[in-house]
């Protein structure tokens, strides 16, 4: 498996390269989609967690310029708390999911405006250098209450969006419950606890500054693309 | 050209096929029996595809919202869900239907960008087999199909060899099947996929890049029926080989 670094203060955290991230676990989101969440085509409100794959494509560390596509007027950024597992967990109860933490870390989880929450929005998400995480792995034991920390985007130095890492549908420790339920998650692996309700957008030329309270500051810029040019293979 | 990735007497050799099962680079040879088979590749990103079989599609089309031509229906798996031939899948105790699908699996040998179908399948490093499970009972309709459904551990079987593309002149002319217990419960052939093997990586490099040890999963023809613990489940691809794997109890 590829391995991916991330610089650390202390040396290098290693990171596996798979990254999981949780969508909805905002209960304000469901909340905002009211009476939808129980048409047609979702019938009913997800019982399970509602999660994705981040491949090794997405990743990018801090400082990393996020291209914005040719005729994209601009992309949602949210601010995710990454959870970065630091020993084995297979269904792993909730008392005892902590112990499988390593440490936490920052991810910046951009995406196209999305067309909606049935089909898993591969195209509008799973871009090249979409989810850079940094700037560094903070210990576990630095961190003792990760579901009530302060976090905040600011675009070109101003906050736009404001939130805490709690309440969620899923806390830190329910959501490697749930996950590891059915896939076994290892060292080095990354989950992300998931966007907050209501993502800023930020423009081609912004500068956007994502802020977790005793976790750090991950930056990025963000950078029109021209997608016509050439193959690079 | 043929290989495969077995572990055998503690360690992880490369093997090629050979009149009695298999041969290590050191000259050894073994029964397939003999040794512990991992998936052919160290798989970078695994891509899936859902409903890409025009049969599949019509199979399930009392409880679906789309059509073939829309776009291709793409998810990502982790490697945990990877398991190898002969391997072992836990069935979740209490499940009601689940089923295998067999699957043509490419296996990206150069970057790709931006490709062109016409040119995309020289970006192929070569193809295996795929048994790519699925438990019906965890779908729920947010960003189905979701990972409780395929993104289970050991549920995903790939093998046993990684055929060299120069041996797979037209991907798009295979057949397929499944068995259950030595009887026939799925057929299909490639040519009845709704999105080719190079249309495929055209759709995917023009949004990500496609890097070597990438694996695309290509979907799976109608004729998905429930098994049960104790199964032995083969799915086989003309010219690609032919993927063993036992359904166990969850542990």
């Amino acid at each position: 498996m590829n391995s991916w670094q991330l610089p650390f203060d202390e040396g290098r955290a290693q990171l596996s390269g798979v990254v999981v991230g949780a969508l909805l676990n905002d209960p304000a989101e469901l909340q905002a989609l009211g009476e939808a969440a129980h048409q047609p085509p979702h019938k009913a409100p997800p019982q399970a967690p509602v999660l994705e794959v981040k491949p090794r494509h997405m990743l990018a560390g801090d400082g990393a310029i996020v291209r914005v596509p040719e005729g994209e007027a601009a992309l949602q950024v949210g601010a995710s708390l990454g959870i970065v597992i630091g020993r084995e967990a297979c269904r792993v109860p909730v008392a005892e999911a902590l112990h499988h933490v390593a440490g936490y870390v920052i991810a910046a989880d951009f995406s196209l405006p999305l067309p909606g929450h049935y089909r898993p929005a591969v195209r509008w998400k799973a871009r090249d250098g979409f989810c850079p995480i940094g700037p560094r792995v903070v210990p576990a034991a630095e961190v003792p209450r990760p579901d009530d920390l302060a976090a905040e985007v600011a675009v070109d130095g101003v906050v736009v969006h404001r939130h805490r890492t709690g309440p969620r549908t899923r806390g830190v420790a329910q959501l490697i419950a749930d996950v590891s339920a059915f896939m076994t998650l290892h060292r080095g692996d990354v989950l992300l606890l998931g966007r907050a309700h209501g993502v800023p957008l930020a423009k081609a030329g912004q500068r956007v500054q994502v802020r977790i309270g005793g976790v750090g500051e991950l930056q990025c810029t963000l950078r029109a693309f021209a997608t016509g040019a050439g193959s690079a293979a | 050209m043929r290989t495969a990735r077995v572990a055998h007497g503690g360690a992880v050799h490369t093997a090629s096929p050979h009149e009695r099962g298999l041969q290590l680079a050191s000259g050894v040879v073994l029964a397939e029996q003999d040794v512990i088979w991992l998936p052919p590749v160290e798989a970078g990103t695994i891509i899936a595809l859902g409903l890409n079989y025009a049969d599949h599609v019509k199979e399930l089309a009392g409880e679906l919202t789309v059509t073939t031509r829309d776009e291709p229906l793409v998810f990502f798996k982790t490697p945990s869900a990877l398991v190898g031939h002969r391997g072992h899948t836990p069935r979740p105790a209490g499940a009601s239907f689940m089923h295998y699908e067999c699957e043509l699996a490419v296996v990206i040998g150069k970057p790709a960008q931006r490709a062109k179908a016409a040119d995309a399948l020289a970006h192929v490093a070569g193809y295996t087999v795929c048994n790519d499970y699925a438990v019906r009972d965890y779908l729920e309709n947010w960003y189905r199909p979701n990972l409780r459904v395929k993104n289970r551990d050991r549920a995903t079987a790939l093998g046993p060899w990684l055929v060299s593309a120069d041996e797979v002149p037209d991907p798009q002319a295979l057949s397929l099947r499944t068995l259950v217990n030595g009887q026939v419960r799925q057929q299909g052939r490639t040519s009845n996929m709704v999105h080719t093997v190079a249309e495929l990586i055209e759709y995917l490099s023009a949004f990500m890049i496609l890097s070597p040890g990438d694996v695309i999963l290509t979907g799976t023809p109608e004729g998905v029926v429930n098994v049960n613990e104790g199964d032995e489940v083969v799915c086989e691809i003309d010219g690609i080989g032919r993927l063993i794997n036992h359904v166990v109890a969850e542990p």
